[in-house]
């Protein structure tokens, strides 16, 4: 009697097992197995306007709205900086570099940009007009609050 | 010695006691044809990328560099090979920029940038070279094939036809002053400035040089 129970808890494990793993593992590589090359996506065009994109919250790295194909950013040289460096925004009338990055981690304020903020496509980031890979339920804090206001008017 | 050059002398100006002159004219037009044409093919050999990346120094440095750009690979096929950019294209000039390239061979017999690390400790003096160069002839290379009456700027991004319209148009920067490093990655630009005069890092030394 105990036999036939082990057995079927046995059976029932391995069964609920071989379907869960079968569709929970979540792949970019739509399918294609490991040891083959899927045909790759066509490469995205990225946004060229020109016009100054809305920061989704406050403290939002700006986006770069234009093409920054081979600009070179390491130990020699900063192409970001040829346009947006304080001395360089007459001529360029681009945005400057925010006085944040001019500081070190002491707060202190140094002649041009101190080095850990170098970087700058560490955070800002061209767009493109790809389709999300994933799905995005991110909601802008003025719709939370317009929400919140509604749901308390209801409530009076 | 003087003797020498005072026979060879004379059997020059001697009317000739053997050959026809319909045969020395004939022989000079022919042997002139073959002479100017293997100097210009010979001229144009040292003209193509094959003979550039000929040495390592350009095969692992520059060229390297060069082939992820568009001016190596773009959606046109149209590829800017070496000569394009960093030789004349017009002859006079050719010949005057090949005279100055003997220097470079006396260079290369002497393996001044026969390493990497000379390479970099050369860079930027050899960037500031080809940047004089085409500051001072107003950016001809680029021009061969970007000339700015056939720039279409409806076409191109805002901010682009802005900096074309107020800087190219009006005559007052030329290509390179702007396009740096867009076929060859930027040396350690130290002090240098990528826009020409207008480095804060640079009035801060100019000023500390002065006290």
């Amino acid at each position: 009697m105990t036999r036939t129970y082990v057995f079927i808890a046995a059976l029932i494990t391995a069964l609920t097992g071989a379907a869960i793993a079968q569709d929970s593992v979540a792949t970019l590589r739509s399918g294609v197995p490991l040891d083959q090359h899927p045909a790759p996506p066509q490469i995205a065009t990225v946004k060229d306007t020109d016009l100054r994109q809305v920061r989704n919250y406050p403290e939002q790295p700006p986006l770069i709205p234009h093409k920054i194909d081979g600009y070179q950013i390491d130990i020699n040289a900063n192409k970001c900086l040829q346009c947006h460096s304080r001395t360089a925004i007459e001529i360029s009338q681009a945005p400057m570099v925010s006085i944040t990055h001019f500081m070190n981690r002491d707060n202190q304020f140094l002649a041009s940009v101190t080095p850990r903020r170098y970087f700058c496509t560490q955070c800002h980031v061209p767009q493109s007009d790809a389709a999300d890979l994933v799905e995005n339920t991110f909601v802008d804090i003025d719709k939370v609050l317009e929400y919140v206001a509604g749901t308390k008017a209801e409530d009076h | 010695m003087w003797q020498f050059i005072k026979r060879t002398w004379a059997a020059i100006r001697r009317p000739s006691m053997h050959y026809s002159l319909g045969f020395l004219t004939m022989g000079g037009f022919v042997m002139g044809i073959i002479f100017w044409g293997g100097f210009n093919t010979a001229m144009e050999l040292t003209n193509t990328e094959a003979f550039c990346t000929g040495c390592h120094e350009m095969r692992d440095n520059v060229y390297e560099e060069l082939k992820p750009t568009i001016h190596y690979t773009n959606r046109s096929g149209v590829r800017a090979t070496c000569p394009d950019c960093h030789v004349p294209h017009e002859w006079t000039s050719k010949i005057a920029r090949k005279m100055q390239a003997s220097k470079e061979v006396w260079a290369k017999v002497f393996g001044t940038i026969n390493t990497r690390e000379k390479f970099l400790a050369h860079r930027l003096s050899l960037a500031q070279n080809e940047w004089a160069r085409f500051e001072a002839n107003d950016s001809l290379e680029c021009r061969n094939c970007h000339s700015e009456e056939s720039m279409d700027i409806t076409r191109q991004s805002t901010r682009a036809a802005e900096a074309h319209e107020r800087f190219l148009f009006t005559g007052e920067k030329t290509c390179i002053n702007c396009h740096k490093g867009i076929a060859h990655q930027l040396p350690d630009m130290g002090h240098a400035s990528l826009i020409t005069g207008d480095s804060s890092e640079q009035s801060l030394v100019d000023y500390l040089k002065t006290e």
